[in-house]
């Protein structure tokens, strides 16, 4: 993989270079929500015993943070690639698809883990939250934002405009991202959204990761693993597949 | 010797365009070849399925040997190409951009060659600009430096010298011929038709997808091109007999087609037997424009 390093290189570079955007700025929107939210809602919500709304609250708003900004990562760039044409930089090199996935999932990834741990630094001075399981937390915040790197990257080779991305994030990974109970459990919602957030993976991302803070969730941790990493997996290959036969970059 | 490009019965339609029908062509290692043809030939079409970027609907290509799709990484690895749209990447310094792009190609510590590359491309007080501070001809010469970082024995430039001022144009045609001269295959496509004629040896035209004529430039000069005289004339009438050579008729000037130049001393004692003095007596060197527009219009 002679041109893989550079590749990742090149899209660690990219968001480091504008870090205020890309870094600072969702860490300042995800601090507003916690401190609106929490402000709000900490006298009248109790999710778990003895974690109060703000704890609760903290590893959600993480958790968004860091899938938003690995799909925005892998899509922006993209896109910003496409639409300005110095993607035939990256096109002409004897880059396979595995190098050109590889690297733009895991900048994803590292943009979606710095950002998110950006979020809980900050979020320390405001509540303390419990620590349980850091493996788990870790294997949630990888796989969610593999899983958001690679819609990223669906999204940045389908789109031909920037109001086409728009789209798929504002009915996609939005609806997904708020639906999954970032600011609540899903057991206090009525039935019918009870079982149909349980047909949304973005859930148990959220579920999975606040088990690892919490010890304790919604669903069992093992069928979270299981859920998350199986749509891992499925959005990878058609990631690759995609990338493979050159789907809207070798016409 | 395996040919630099092998091109073999290729196809592309986009929608109902078909941009590219039946084009068959051999290029040889060490050739200076030029790709010619109106806007909309194929040109471009061609040049993007030769490096991968597009793909032929029906054919084969190969690069040094190696097929474009099946092999695509020795055949990428083998060419460079400057591509005709201005495209950079406004994150990056021009110094950053080279070596990125020397790290796509797995070159690793190429600083040597980015400095020599930077030098022959006058861009050495740009190096640590941002691409986006640049002007469109510092733009196209970053993208030729780009081409180059991975030194790919076949070079394809399409339109390279468009937007560039007449002195980098200079200094680049120097450069690409020292790479030629070093070993390098070019390949170009521009609307500059004087540059190909002074530049290539072989010539392959371009129109509506289809190879129209694919010559040396020797040949095509001679064997499309008339040699003609322009002439004044005074007094400033040209004899009957002399009517059916003429091929241009100026306010001041008559242009003759003569087979070969020893028709001229037939038409200077024609015009002494006239009384007819030429003030003015200019042989025109046959010119690839001419050449052009025939083959052009013939088909
Ligand atoms: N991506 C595309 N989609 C649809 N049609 C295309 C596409 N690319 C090229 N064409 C069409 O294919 C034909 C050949 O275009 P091409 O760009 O190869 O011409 P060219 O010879 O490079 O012209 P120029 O001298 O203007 O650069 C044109 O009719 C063009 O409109
Ligand atoms: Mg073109």
């Amino acid at each position: 993989m002679p041109g893989f390093p550079t590749l990742f290189y090149k899209e660690l570079l990219r968001f480091w270079k504008v870090s205020f955007q890309t870094i600072l700025a969702p860490m300042l929107t995800a601090l507003l929500y916690l401190l609106i939210f929490s402000h709000v809602l900490e006298e009248h919500v109790q999710v778990y015993d003895g974690v109060s709304y703000t704890a609760f609250l903290v590893p959600g708003l993480a958790m968004m943070a860091v899938l938003q900004n690995a799909f925005a990562n892998s899509s922006s760039s993209l896109i910003q690639s496409k639409i300005t044409g110095n993607i035939i930089f990256m096109l002409l090199p004897p880059l396979s698809h595995g190098e050109f996935f590889l690297a733009y999932i895991l900048a994803a990834i590292v943009r979606g883990l710095v950002v998110g741990l950006g979020v809980f630094a900050m979020t320390l001075w405001f509540v303390a939250v419990p620590l349980k399981y850091p493996l788990c937390v870790l294997l949630f915040a990888l796989l969610g934002s593999g899983i958001l790197g690679a819609m990223g990257i669906i999204a940045g080779i389908w789109a031909d405009k920037f109001d086409q991305l728009a789209a798929f994030q504002n009915f996609i990974i939005i609806p997904l991202t708020f639906l999954s109970g970032v600011f609540y459990s899903i057991h206090s919602l009525p039935q019918f959204w009870q079982v149909a957030s349980h047909f949304n993976p973005f859930f148990y991302m959220i579920d999975g990761f606040r088990y690892g803070f919490f010890g304790v969730s919604d669903v069992a941790p093992g069928l979270s693993i299981a859920v998350v990493a199986s749509c891992f997996l499925a959005l990878s290959l058609f990631t690759l597949w995609l990338l493979k036969i050159g789907y809207k970059l070798r016409y | 010797m395996t040919p630099a490009i092998q091109i073999r019965e290729v196809h592309k339609s986009f929608g109902a365009v078909q941009a590219l029908r039946n084009v068959s062509l051999e290029i040889a290692q060490g050739e200076f070849f030029a790709l010619l043809g109106p806007n909309g030939a194929g040109k471009t079409t061609l040049i993007n399925i030769l490096a991968g970027l597009s793909r032929a609907d029906h054919g084969k290509l190969a690069v040094m040997g190696f097929d474009v799709t099946s092999q695509y990484r020795e055949a990428r690895r083998a060419l460079g190409v400057v591509p005709q749209e201005l495209v950079f990447d406004p994150f990056f310094t021009v110094r950053e951009t080279l070596t990125i792009q020397s790290g796509y190609f797995g070159v690793k510590n190429n600083r040597g060659w980015i400095d020599e590359v930077i030098h022959h491309l006058d861009l050495a007080d740009k190096a640590d600009t941002n691409m986006r501070a640049l002007s469109g001809g510092m733009k196209r010469r970053v993208l030729v430096a780009q081409a180059l970082m991975h030194k790919p024995p076949v070079i394809v430039l399409d339109e390279p010298t468009a937007g560039v001022d007449v002195e980098l144009r200079q200094a680049l045609w120097q450069f690409i011929r020292k790479l030629n001269a070093d070993g390098h295959t070019i390949v170009l496509t521009t609307h500059y038709l004087e540059e190909a004629e002074a530049l290539c040896g072989r010539i392959a035209m371009l129109k509506q997808g289809k190879i129209v004529a694919l010559d040396t430039t020797k040949n095509l000069l001679e064997s499309f091109s008339a040699r003609r005289v322009k002439l004044r004339l005074s007094p400033d009438y040209l004899p009957d007999d002399l009517q059916s050579m003429l091929t241009q008729r100026s306010e001041t000037s008559y242009t003759l087609a003569l087979n070969d130049y020893s028709e001229l001393e037939k038409v200077m004692s024609r015009l002494r037997e006239a009384g007819i003095a030429a003030q003015e007596i200019e042989l025109l060197q046959p010119d690839l424009e001419e050449v052009f527009m025939k083959i052009m219009s013939k088909h």
